[in-house]
């Protein structure tokens, strides 16, 4: 701040893309998603009991997703229930976020099996994981944070092509997770 | 009619066309319906929306504002929970049992408990102190499940507040089931052979305080909605089902009791030492939404009185054991409250990993080949808050389950959904629904 | 029919000599023979009362097993409608909770079990039916007409199974999506996970572990 205490009062230097990220991540409101037990602790977080997410900018869970910014995928996803998914996240208009909350959205949990997509990553894009079973209502407040400096620091136009640019090639030449030594080496 | 469309193909019944509805082309689909004479319009409430309690499906042909068909769609949470058990051994099963109806989830466990301990016979074994804590977390659970039924209900009918109160008076007992089991939700406290481990110290008087906290609490939803003129004329009427439908459709829970029919398991086939207390069945007489809403809010006190005379009861038992005494079933958790919460007991860890061999070889075999249950069928039904929960499990002697099947409340009360709502209007089937109160894990499990 | 028999302990295989635990998983056939009157409690009463009111009783039920405090009818499927009405009728059990379906594959001819479980509310009581019927003629009459409750169970036992309930009024896969192939709770479905990767190592899905039997 030290350029603006020389210049006449009234101004405040920033940059666009701290602006923008400013503003998006203090009003983001969570669509609807709830499927299963993660949606009762979602549902604790959203009413105003305890947990509040309203101070913290979601101040309501819109129904629906043409007016929501972040879908927060609280459950498990079976296969059925994995087109319409996809569909409520296309209907969600850019900027948008998602936030696979529980171990059953991250990676599909203890159902290793025929009936859940192991991950909602197969089928949306994820900004960030939060794993539990169930996530405490202060673990998702702790994501939902998270996610909030991740937006405020997310790069606009020319910047953004690059950052871009720069995590696809990151991503190609990454080592596949087998090729990896662990402590099992 | 176009060529088949795999999304939405159609069949030629007594009743006319008949659309299997899967998704894909809606339009190509509500297109071949439209060209019927009558003004009827299809709405899909998708599997996505606020008001339907979870994912839900309901397909309703309307006529202006009355309904004249409702399916419901369910299978949008199936999860092979019953074949996964088939994989585990039978105290893993707890764990994935506990996950079909998220919002009893000692109600599940219970029920799996009751049935595998009846094919290994143990039943008169479990210790009276494990019984009386059963009891007392099923009850403080159907406080914890009819406060989400009370406030996503209303929430879906249009009233805020009484979410608010609802989730606040859940948190209270999230707050004793956390510091007796160590988790708010989905705890896997309930094991074969009695409960995982005994009560911390201090647990009977947070019980005892949360329980005045409630009474007092409850009184705030109370005012709110008995006898609000809108909340009245929102559910008085609506969603009537008499006894003939409920028996013929297998309905149990609330909705049988609001006919009038005071069936409750607990009173009438007792398990887990019920017949020792005392509580009074609620029931109504107006077989509609708001007689089950007034059966709920009244459980919550019935619950409360069975709290106290348990919390009396365990006062008594102090120091007694939790688990059957069988060394061959027991599960052997030695826990003690460490630093970080909860952690194995170090007398334990020095028992079996310094003392004796046989100790350790013991600990071992039971926790990862866990016991083997005699061969035979059982079915073992209890009074979870939507109605009668039954486990049916086959064993074939091995250490893991050769069938788990579940018996949901929920699976069978959503059939009522048509009965309830054809011929009323679109706003009431949400009442409707949201006092059969289904939890979408438990019917698809 | 053989009965399974328990050798003493607890642990171990048995059968063979390999005494590491790890036997396979390997499935049993369970079965028992028909138990013999009296029935005990309230057992005989119904017994008694469905002979009275059913005068082709023994040429509808198989056997009648009393087993762990629970009667179990085996009744053949063509029967099966009218056993129903009449124990719904006659015997005041209003009440059907639902049917399940079990896959016994080793029972070559009575592969599939449809269950059956029961209550009457007026005299507060409990049995339960079951129907056998092989693999390949999966057909069993469905008791919808009877017990208007069962429509959902008959289809999930459809949709899990591949029993075809003759005269279900709609009988669609309801759990699984409606292009869905296979019926998954079938023994010889797999349970289809996938191995779960860490870095250098694999683990599989529960399926495909060793692990006791």
């Amino acid at each position: 701040m030290g350029l603006e205490e020389k210049i006449p009062s009234g101004f405040v230097l920033t940059t666009v893309e701290k602006l923008a990220g400013y503003m998006r991540k203090n009003s983001l409101w969570p669509a609807t998603f709830g499927l299963a037990c993660c949606a009762i602790e979602m549902m604790a977080v959203g009413s105003a009991a305890k947990y509040d997410i309203a101070r913290f900018g979601g101040e309501v869970f819109r129904a629906s997703p043409r007016q929501a910014d972040l879908m927060i995928v609280a459950g498990r996803v079976s296969n059925k229930m994995a087109p319409v998914l996809r569909q409520i996240y296309d209907q969600m208009s850019a900027p948008k976020w998602v936030l696979a909350m529980g171990a059953c959205a991250s990676s599909g949990g203890m159902f290793n099996n025929y009936a859940i997509v192991q991950g909602v990553d197969h089928v949306v894009p994820v900004d960030i994981y939060l794993p539990g079973c169930p996530p405490r209502p202060e673990m998702l407040l702790d994501a939902i944070l998270k996610l909030h400096e991740q937006i405020s620091d997310t790069k606009l136009g020319v910047n953004r092509a690059q950052v871009i640019k720069e995590v696809e090639l990151a991503a190609l030449n990454a080592k596949p997770t087998h090729e990896m030594k662990g402590l099992l080496a | 009619m176009t060529t088949f469309d795999p999304y939405a193909p159609s069949r030629e019944t007594t009743e006319g066309k008949v659309f299997s509805v899967t998704g894909g082309d809606w339009d190509a689909l509500v297109q071949d319906i439209g060209a019927t004479k009558e003004e009827r319009v299809v709405v899909n409430m998708g599997p996505q929306h606020p008001s339907t309690h979870g994912v839900l499906r309901l397909v309703l042909e309307l006529e202006g504002e009355t309904i004249t068909e409702a399916r419901c769609g369910i299978g949008y949470l199936h999860t092979g929970i019953e074949k996964n058990m088939e994989y585990r051994s039978w105290t893993q099963g707890t764990t994935f049992v506990t996950r079909m109806d998220y919002l009893g989830p000692l109600h599940n466990e219970t029920a799996y408990c009751l049935a595998v301990e009846k094919l290994l016979g143990i039943t008169d074994d479990v210790p009276e102190r494990a019984s009386v804590i059963r009891v007392m977390m099923m009850e403080l659970n159907r406080i914890s499940s009819h406060m989400v039924a009370l406030g996503t209900g209303a929430l879906e009918l249009g009233a805020m507040g009484p979410m608010f109160f609802a989730f606040r008076d859940r948190e209270t007992v999230l707050e004793i089931f956390e510091m007796i089991t160590g988790l708010r939700m989905n705890m896997a406290y309930i094991r074969p052979g009695g409960v995982q481990q005994d009560l911390p110290e201090g647990a009977l008087t947070k019980i005892r305080d949360g329980v005045k906290l409630m009474r007092k609490n409850f009184k705030d939803n109370a005012t709110l909605l008995i006898g609000n003129s809108i909340w009245m004329k929102r559910t008085q009427g609506i969603g009537y089902l008499d006894l003939a439908g409920c028996t013929t459709l297998g309905i149990t829970g609330p909705v049988l009791r609001s006919t009038g029919m005071p069936w409750d398991l607990r009173k009438l086939q007792p398990y887990c030492g019920y017949e020792n207390y005392n509580f009074d069945v609620v029931t109504a007489d107006t077989c509609d939404v708001y007689g089950r809403f007034l059966i709920r809010m009244n459980e919550l006190e019935q619950s409360l009185r069975i709290i106290e005379q348990c919390v009396n009861k365990l006062e008594k038992l102090e120091g007694a054991p939790v688990m059957v005494a069988d060394k061959k079933i027991a599960w052997p958790a030695q826990l003690a409250l460490g630093g970080d919460g909860l952690g194995n007991s170090l007398d334990h860890i020095r028992q079996i990993m310094g003392t004796s061999m046989e100790s350790l070889i013991h600990h071992f075999k039971l926790v990862t080949e866990g016991f083997h249950v005699p061969a035979g069928q059982a079915y073992v039904a209890i009074e979870s808050p939507r109605g009668e929960l039954g486990a049916s499990i086959v064993s074939d002697g091995g250490t893991k389950p050769y069938r788990v099947h579940f018996r949901e409340p929920s699976f069978n009360n959503l059939q009522a959904t048509a009965a309830m709502s054809e011929g009323g209007m679109v706003a009431d089937i949400i009442g409707a629904v949201a006092s059969i109160d289904p939890v979408m894990g438990g019917v698809d499990r | 029919m053989s009965l399974n028999d328990q050798a003493g302990g607890m642990f171990g295989a048995k059968g063979t000599g390999d005494t590491s635990g790890y036997g396979g998983l390997v499935r049993q056939a369970v079965n028992f023979g028909s138990s013999e009157r009296p029935y005990g409690s309230y057992f005989d009463e119904v017994a008694d009362d469905l002979e009275r009111a059913y005068p082709e009783f023994s040429d509808a039920i198989e056997r009648v097993v009393v087993d762990r405090g629970e009667l179990t009818l085996h009744v053949k499927r063509e029967k099966l409608v009218e056993v129903c009405m009449i124990l719904r009728d006659k015997l005041k059990f209003e009440m059907c909770m639902g049917v399940n379906g079990v896959h016994y594959p080793e029972q070559t001819g009575r592969e599939m079990h449809a269950v059956y479980p029961l209550l009457s509310m007026t005299k507060n009581q409990r049995i339960r039916l079951e129907v056998s019927v092989p693999d390949a003629d999966a057909h069993i009459p469905s008791v919808v007409e009877v017990w208007a409750g069962n429509n959902w169970h008959e289809r999930e036992t459809f949709d899990m199974f591949g029993i075809i309930f003759d005269g279900h009024p709609g009988l669609t896969r309801i759990l699984m999506p409606d292009d869905w192939e296979g019926h998954p709770q079938r023994k010889d479905y797999s349970l289809g996970g996938i191995a779960v990767e860490y870095k250098g190592a694999t683990t599989p899905p529960p399926s495909e572990r060793r692990s006791y039997k």
